[in-house]
């Protein structure tokens, strides 16, 4: 049979303690609006954060919780791009291959990943350390060209720099984004995604109030060297 | 809250030229310490806006925002009072105000930057938005895949809680408002408020038939309103300052502050805050001009749906009324600036892929028609292509643009149509050339960078 990439059905449970931790997060999920099937994109990502991608498992649950069929739920989880719908690595590289980002360098930075890590579109590195994908505009156009990891933003990448932060993932060192907190794995970043805070102290406030594109305006409107200085202690500085 | 060509003194050609015509309002605490923080925003004036509009009845705080003409950021330009005023009252059901924070249209990127720098200036306009049209639950719809600002907006709503924006009772005027923030998870036609709607109700994201429109039976069937980010975090200022203040900037239909965004092929691209009606000469200026070296050859005035423009273009005013007139639209001001090394039948090659990639499959025009659209431009740009295959891609075009469900199939079409317009012999190019004669290495930042070193 051909396989379709579909989740295949019926499904095994989760086990009886992850059951029932899912289970009371998923309550407080659905606590947060008037209609409980509001809930289903949160509870996918729910599920995508304990597994690493939405199985047949995590659509199970979802219908069973919010008393949908399976089929109801497998229509919505597949019609998301952010869902995976196998395992994939624990860093989400996004290459931003839109037009304006592949102008100004994204289309050499997708080929020059895709050779250095010998993966294609959507590919995961044989350690499972890495998933390569091209994605679509991330509303970071000023900073193209653009590459996401685990959705932060990495901006004004080059070829060489991207070869660096994968190399980098793939050694288990500390990333840290252009603007966000310091990188944490797929499934981490899932939870938070699922309306779960970042539980890392200082998280929120890592990463300033944005880089020299999100000023520039505001600092040539005050008549201040439109390059400078660097965030946060601009207004002391 | 002044215009800032008074508060630095600059001289009267500054209205023209140079750093006086920018009005950073929404940008304006962006380079403080940590600007997203509330007691920040505090320092700012922050929350102020609320107390005024918490004074007022709520069908005065909507005739405030008519009265000051605020006009929808999130591409239509819809007058955002009139919207709030076409919730119907006193029907009996919960009404729903609901932030459109999926900012996916290609070049556009002003409502992120500002929500990271400044989640609270939302917080506040949601608050009194939802005041105005009697909502005790409100939405932000932020798109998934911007977790960094999802973490601010997380907190930043925690901290609205604690401090008594949020909830029961706000500052003890008797108005309760619950404020949900909700990811999503990739899809570009979740922007299309109905659609966003029905991702909001936990199902496909796919646009819904109108009437009946959103006012009337919008999340849960119950009256909604959909705002842009920018739009709603436009109304604090309108509060503080007042109509007139507001007025005071852009034109008599198009009143008000905006950000414009800057992008490609530009020296210092990035968001300048300016009155609408600004001309992309004098935004060109303060932003270093072009690309060394090189000629402006082709922009977006709003993103990858609007029309492309030219060098020609380069005087028209920045506001509805006049992109409109010279055939475009302003839609979301997102500049993307695209110098003489770029090919424009690879540009539009890309955005008709996007446009194929992201058609929600609910419509057979835009379905099929965008599949043909991909199928047509690869082989033209490939130079695989023949003349009357110009002839048919105008005509699938034609039958995706205004004969979809809604405007993404429009936006599919508007760089067909307008590339075609203004650069038919480039396309032909490709056809003689028997593929493409531009070098896409040229294009590149580091291109440029190299030129510069070598020089």
């Amino acid at each position: 049979m051909t396989d379709l990439g579909m989740p295949r059905l019926p499904a095994p449970g989760y086990p009886a303690d992850v059951r029932a931790r899912l289970e009371t997060e998923a309550r407080e999920i659905i606590g947060r609006y008037p209609q409980s099937r509001s809930a289903l994109l949160p509870l996918l990502h729910l599920v995508q954060s304990e597994e690493g991608y939405v199985s047949p498992t995590g659509i199970e649950f979802c219908a069973e919780v919010l008393g949908l069929t399976t089929a109801d739920v497998t229509g919505v989880a597949t019609f998301y791009t952010m869902y995976r719908r196998e395992n994939g690595g624990d860093f989400h590289v996004g290459v931003c291959t839109n037009t304006l980002c592949a102008v100004m360098g994204g289309d050499e930075i997708f080929a020059t990943l895709k050779e250095h890590l010998g993966v294609g579109n959507k590919g995961t590195t044989p350690d499972g350390s890495i998933t390569l994908e091209h994605i679509e505009c991330n509303a970071a156009c000023d900073y193209a060209p653009v590459v996401m990891v685990n959705w932060e933003f990495f901006d004004n990448v080059t070829p060489a720099s991207a070869k660096d932060l994968v190399d980098e993932l793939r050694a288990g060192k500390q990333v840290t984004p252009t603007r966000g907190a310091p990188l944490c794995t797929f499934r981490e970043t899932a939870r938070i995604l699922a309306g779960f805070p970042d539980p890392r102290p200082g998280a929120v406030d890592h990463g300033g109030a944005g880089g020299t594109p999100s000023l520039v305006g505001l600092r040539i409107a005050h008549g201040r060297n439109p390059d400078g200085p660097a965030d946060p202690t601009e207004k002391g500085a | 809250m002044i215009p800032v060509s008074d508060e630095t003194g600059a001289s009267e050609t500054a209205d023209t030229t140079g750093p006086g015509i920018l009005t950073p309002v929404l940008s304006a605490t962006w380079d403080d310490q940590r600007p997203w923080r509330l007691d920040t925003y505090l320092r700012h004036d922050g929350y102020e806006g609320l107390r005024k509009a918490l004074a007022k009845h709520q069908d005065e705080v909507i005739q405030t925002v008519k009265d000051a003409g605020l006009r929808g950021r999130g591409g239509a330009g819809f007058p955002t009072g009139m919207k709030w005023g076409f919730i119907p009252q006193g029907d009996g059901n919960p009404h729903y105000l609901v932030v459109n924070a999926d900012e996916s249209e290609p070049g556009t990127c002003k409502d992120i930057p500002l929500m990271y720098a400044n989640p609270h200036v939302l917080i506040e306009g949601v608050i009194i938005a939802a005041y105005a049209i009697r909502s005790n639950h409100a939405f932000i719809y932020l798109r998934g895949e911007v977790v960094p600002v999802l973490r601010r907006l997380q907190a930043a709503v925690q901290e609205a809680y604690d401090a008594g924006y949020l909830g029961k009772d706000i500052l003890g005027s008797g108005f309760d408002l619950e404020l949900t923030v909700h990811a999503g998870a990739g899809a570009y036609i979740c922007g299309e408020e109905t659609a966003l709607l029905d991702s909001l109700e936990g199902r496909r994201g796919q646009p819904r038939l109108r009437p009946p429109f959103p006012a009337v039976a919008g999340l849960y069937a119950s009256p909604t309103c959909v705002n842009n980010v920018e739009s709603i975090a436009s109304v604090p200022a309108i509060m503080r300052g007042g109509v007139e203040w507001f007025r005071s900037m852009g034109s008599e239909k198009s009143p008000g502050f905006t950000l414009y965004s800057l992008s490609g092929h530009v020296k210092r691209p990035g968001q300048y805050e300016a009155p609408l009606g600004v001309t992309l000469r004098q935004l060109l200026d303060l932003a270093g001009g072009v690309r060394e070296g090189h000629r402006l050859k082709f922009w977006t005035p709003g993103g990858s749906s609007t029309p492309l423009l030219t060098e020609e273009h380069l005087d028209v005013p920045l506001d509805y009324e006049n992109v409109g007139a010279a055939g475009s639209m302003l839609g979301t001001k997102a500049l993307q600036i695209f110098d003489d090394t770029v090919c424009v039948v690879r540009a539009v090659l890309r955005w008709t892929e996007f446009y194929a990639h992201e058609s929600c499959g609910k419509c057979t025009p835009c379905r099929e028609g965008t599949y043909w659209l991909q199928q047509i431009m690869e082989r033209l740009e490939k130079g695989d292509g023949t003349e009357e295959d110009l002839e048919t891609l105008l005509d699938v075009a034609d039958n995706i643009n205004g004969k979809s469900f809604c405007a993404l199939g429009d936006g599919a079409a508007s760089p067909i149509f307008s590339s075609l317009k203004y650069f038919r012999d480039e396309y032909v190019a490709h056809l003689a050339h028997r593929g493409c004669p531009f070098d896409p290495a040229a294009s590149t930042v580091w291109a440029s960078n190299l030129a510069g070193a070598q020089a």
